[in-house]
């Protein structure tokens, strides 16, 4: 049995090193939904803000989290939801970025800006997403959806490659 | 370890098992440690009406989308409307699970969901009405996705800060589905005569769902007065809008729909199919009283 006392920090460090199960080359520190970690005593409360509504993976990670924690040294762990404000992509962090693009995921482009008002309708083909095998900014959009609430499916014109995209929200 | 069938190896019972969540992981509450007290001169019974209708406009319209799994023409539409369904159901958990705590009942999502009568649901009819096919589907869609996306901007400024935390949420997704129906409504009424009589034939069906959306009933009223709400009939406009938009991309002409004595569904009156539509999503629930998930 692990005996050592953890304190905030190291109790984020353990927090934010869980995986998302959907995508593992993440870390949720990565995807920046670890958002508050306290230690009281024995005890600590992490919140962490869901990606999508519907996002079956938070659940896996409140458990992962709970384990990971116990498994540190906590007596008692609660994950708590940190609804506002909402998630957004622009949170993934420069790290997790790089290790989506590795993993041959195009990372996110930038969330557009909208908190107040009327959401514009485009009717156009989104986006200028950058193939990442080869480079190439020849891509076009194969589904709009893909196979998590977080990513749509898009193929380069010039290598020929299908690869996930994650959504900007 | 040890245990005495596979069921306790996969069961929330096991505190060490919870990496095996088949059965549940024990994290049911999806607004667990959000702060639940209602803003000052608001009635949380309101408040829980208010909810149990944009709740049960999620939860039914997810239903019927979760019917054409494995019937829809292409496997990226299977994952699409899959995704879209999922999205409307975190949605629906959301807002049902704040419905009973906003009126102090405690009464869960699953409460909510899987013990009612048919006649307690207070979704808008349009979300329980079925199409015949996939161009159906995405008209359907785009009228769904349209107003719901016009009331979920507004509500993000909602005085009651868990609907405004669900609304911003709910925005960003409803964003892609309104752009993912409208995009295929024009791609099928762009392409050969018979997807596009395919459109026009579920056109009334779907425009005959349309005026009750804007139809206020007294809750809505009183929840609009107090900051809570949003009053259904400001988002005609933006509506009437979107639609004409997408349509004229296509000329396709919009009929003049004469409302009736609404509010229907709001009021607790569905349409024929709509007990069936509820006895399958609470099928496996009545089954198995009690079981967790």
């Amino acid at each position: 049995m692990v005996t050592a006392v953890l304190d905030a920090r190291s109790a984020r460090a353990v927090a934010e090193d869980v995986r998302d199960p959907e995508l593992p080359v993440l870390t949720l520190g990565d995807l920046g939904i670890v958002r508050d970690v306290r230690v009281d005593g024995g005890r600590v409360t992490v919140a962490l803000t869901p990606t999508y509504s519907g996002c079956p993976a938070i659940t896996a990670m409140r458990a992962d989290v709970a384990r990971a924690l116990r498994e540190a040294g906590a007596d008692d762990v609660e994950v708590h939801a940190a609804l506002e404000p909402a998630w957004s992509s622009d949170w993934i962090t420069a790290a997790g970025r790089a290790k989506l693009a590795a993993a041959g995921i195009a990372p996110p482009l930038a969330a557009p800006a909208r908190t107040s008002g009327p959401v514009p309708l485009t009717l156009a083909r989104p986006l200028a997403v950058t193939c990442p095998r080869c480079g190439s900014a020849d891509t076009e959009q194969t589904a709009a959806f893909g196979p998590t609430a977080c990513t749509a499916l898009l193929r380069c014109r010039d290598c020929g490659e299908p690869f996930e995209h994650v959504k900007a929200v | 370890m040890g245990f005495d069938s596979a069921y306790e190896a996969i069961s929330e019972d096991d505190p060490t098992a919870d990496a095996r969540w088949a059965f549940g992981t024990g994290f049911d509450d999806p607004l667990a440690g959000v702060d639940t007290s209602l803003p000052d001169g608001v009635d949380g019974a309101d408040v829980a009406a208010y909810c149990v209708m944009l709740g049960d406009d999620a939860l039914i319209a997810s239903q019927r989308l979760q019917q054409w799994i494995t019937r829809l023409p292409e496997l990226e539409e299977e994952t699409a409307i899959a995704n879209i369904a999922l999205d409307l159901l975190g949605q629906a958990r959301l807002l049902l699970t704040r419905a009973g705590t906003a009126d102090g009942t405690g009464r869960s999502e699953d409460d909510f969901a899987y013990r009612r009568e048919p006649g307690e649901f207070r979704n808008v009819t349009l979300a329980e009405t079925g199409v015949e096919d996939f161009g159906g589907l995405v008209l359907w869609l785009l009228a769904f996705s349209t107003w719901r996306l016009a009331l979920t901007a507004r509500l993000r400024t909602s005085r009651d800060p868990v609907v405004a935390a669900i609304a911003a949420s709910a925005v960003k997704e409803l964003t892609y589905h309104r752009e993912y129906a409208a995009q295929w409504v024009v791609r099928l009424g762009d392409s050969t005569e018979y997807a596009r009589a395919r459109l026009v034939a579920a056109l009334p069906l779907v425009e005959g769902g349309l005026p009750e959306l804007f139809a206020t009933t007294e809750v809505e009223r009183r929840l609009a007065d107090a900051g809570v709400a949003v009053d259904p009939s400001e988002l005609h406009a933006e509506v009437d809008g979107v639609l004409g938009t997408v349509l004229g991309e296509i000329g396709m002409q919009r009929h003049d729909v004469a409302g009736g004595d609404e509010p229907l569904g709001r009021d607790g009156a569905h349409s024929a199919g709509f007990g069936a539509l509820i006895a399958e999503l609470q099928e496996v629930a009545r089954q198995h009283p009690g079981a967790t998930w």
